[in-house]
């Protein structure tokens, strides 16, 4: 490695000097810059190029005259968008659901790979991560078929009810039955996945300070305390700062699949309200596109604030 | 090393993890043990640890009625022909990305970083991908989806970690780039392209969203889509205002046993080649995932 960047970084210093060095730099390399022509194309066109798509935000929308021809319309999209009870619902919503992820669910990985970790060694252990990590692969679509089936009028969980004489209930048609339904699912189907992350920052842990604080005495639980906790620490700010970064998404493929018009006065997110505004409702596409906007930017904003405060204040790594 | 007293702690911890393991999997057992029921019995009261009767009978409906079958070609088609790009785009681009002192490298990684933050939106992605003639055809499971930012980053890092001097010897043989990444680097990261790869084959397989947005033809619908629909409907029925009364009649149409067949058709091949590619693929996450 070392060898590696001695050779390449005075060669670039120069390059920038003089525009025929660099230009030089450029034919050595052709190969290389064809090889990720396809990629940047693809960010182009598929990344970029719908970004100008957020002038719709300021304009009416006229199918027929497309983004760039449509008339401003100054902030109305804005005042619509600010004046629309249901928006402010899906604010709500959104904000609630992912901070309960955040308590609830982000936890849950940590303590998995932790477990996880102190019976490690052997076969059992690959066993129990194939399980857990096996929902991850499987799709919103089968998932919430297997869960709306649970809850139907005759599925397991009403099935159970019965056998202990109870009265059968329909959980995914009321609020606070769905979102405790939106947890456990999400754990279900995420939580071995994440716990990969977290063992992976273990398995870089040196067996030997095991070794020698066992000798010094310590139980495992004061192990787990001083040698693994610091490490998944770092691990843990990381996906913390992410996490807070996608709390106005509130998990989009999740809901849509989930949930029922019962619902929406809990479930209804940012995103499936952007959804539905735009292509069940008609709405108007002006009036969608400011919502993701508006979306885009407190995530954009929660990302760095996040980040900000777990690098000064949690001293941190970070992002 | 560790002392008999704490095998007390680890037979616990073994059995709690045990009782989760049993639970994360009996909805799926449940489901399978539904799916081979009769219609009948699917819909009345019955624990489903074993089904009354063994009977394939809603697998068989499935394949009469040819949604699914045709959805399980346009599936098929779409995991291959979008696990082979994204393979190739992926491979080659992040392997450049992991030249750090390439010219213009650090530019257009930022760049790519950028977009996993901030994006123009479901609107603005919507009538980009329509101007791009990609309503009602099957390309649209196959190039927009075709680069996932997370993977990409993942296999960077892994080519972080192949020694240069297996590159540089090979350089000095007069090899080009494409010649070294080809016959030199992607032997040696075979585990973090068969990592990718599965990522890949398995978001193709369940890709819903895309074909939701952009396919209206119900003969273009892949196996996720037949799915979908099937469920929402069901749902859509019982938990309708009329509720109650009508899940009665509407059991009997599309019956419990024919949606959990369609689910396995649906999860099968994940179940069937999931444990095995596991152990193959732990060792690609692990160096992927780490910094650098």
């Amino acid at each position: 490695m070392a060898s590696h960047t001695q050779l390449e970084i005075p060669e670039k210093l120069t390059a920038r000097r003089t525009g025929g060095k660099l230009r030089k730099e450029i034919v050595k390399h052709k190969y290389l810059y064809l090889l990720l022509a396809p990629l940047v194309i693809y960010y182009i066109v598929f990344s970029y190029v719908p970004m100008y798509g957020i002038l719709l935000a300021f304009k009416e929308f006229d199918y027929s005259k497309g983004i760039l021809g449509s008339p401003w319309n100054d902030f109305a999209n804005f005042t619509a968008v600010f004046n629309n009870p249901d928006f402010w619902t899906a604010t709500r919503n959104t904000v609630l659901i992912s901070l309960g992820r955040l308590i609830i669910e982000f936890p849950i990985p940590i303590v998995l790979a932790l477990l996880l970790n102190e019976i490690s060694k052997g076969k059992l252990t690959r066993i129990f991560q194939t399980v857990f990590t096996f929902p991850h692969f499987i799709s919103w679509v089968v998932l919430s078929g297997i869960i709306i089936g649970i809850f139907s009028d005759q599925g397991l969980y009403n099935q159970i009810l019965v056998l202990f004489g109870a009265d059968k209930s329909s959980v995914l048609t009321n609020g606070p039955g769905f979102t405790i339904v939106l947890f456990i699912s999400n754990i279900w189907k995420e939580a071995g996945w994440s716990c990969i992350l977290y063992l992976a920052a273990i398995a870089g842990i040196n067996p030997e300070m095991y070794e020698a604080a066992a000798v010094d005495g310590a139980n495992r639980f004061q192990q787990m305390r001083k040698i693994t906790w610091p490490v998944l620490k770092s691990t843990a700010a990381v996906l913390f700062i992410l996490a807070v970064g996608n709390v106005m998404n509130g998990g989009f493929d999740q809901i849509f699949n989930l949930y029922n018009s019962a619902v929406y006065q809990y479930a209804d997110i940012l995103d499936t309200f952007v959804y539905r505004s735009a292509f069940t409702d008609a709405t108007g596409f002006g009036f969608s596109t400011t919502v993701g906007l508006l979306k885009s930017i407190i995530n954009f904003a929660l990302l760095f604030g996040a980040n900000y405060i777990v690098t000064k204040v949690g001293k941190e790594e970070g992002l | 090393m560790i002392t008999k007293k704490f095998n007390l702690p680890n037979a616990l911890i073994t059995l709690f993890l045990g009782i989760m393991a049993l639970v994360a999997l009996f909805p799926f057992y449940q489901t399978l043990m539904l799916s081979f029921s009769t219609v009948s019995d699917s819909s009345s009261s019955k624990l489903f640890l074993f089904p009354k009767d063994f009977d394939l009978s809603a697998y068989r409906f499935l394949f009469i009625d040819g949604k699914v079958t045709r959805g399980l070609g346009i599936t098929l088609f779409v995991t291959a022909a979008g696990t082979i790009l994204s393979i190739v785009v992926s491979t080659a681009g992040a392997y450049v990305l992991s030249k750090k002192t390439l010219p213009g490298r650090n530019i257009i990684f930022n760049g790519i970083i950028f977009t996993m933050f901030f994006s123009g939106g479901l609107i603005p992605y919507f009538l980009t991908l329509q101007k791009l003639n990609l309503q009602n055809n099957l390309l649209v499971m196959v190039i927009p989806p075709a680069v996932n930012t997370f993977y990409l980053i993942m296999m960077k890092n892994f080519f972080n970690t192949v020694s240069p001097s297996l590159e540089e010897s090979a350089k000095i043989d007069g090899a080009n780039d494409i010649t070294i990444l080809w016959r030199i680097v992607v032997p040696v990261s075979m585990p973090i392209i068969a990592t990718m790869t599965l990522f890949y084959a398995v978001d193709r397989w369940n890709e819903w969203w895309l074909p939701t947005l952009f396919i209206n033809d119900t003969k273009l619908y892949p196996l996720q889509l037949v799915l979908r629909n099937a469920i929402t409907n069901i749902s859509q029925i019982i938990n309708s205002s009329a509720g109650a009364q009508l899940a009665q009649g509407t059991q009997n149409i599309y019956g419990d046993s024919v949606k959990s067949a369609m689910i396995i058709i649906s999860a099968v091949p994940i179940i069937l080649v999931y444990p095995f590619v596991q152990k193959y693929f732990a060792k690609g996450i692990m160096i992927g995932s780490i910094k650098g």
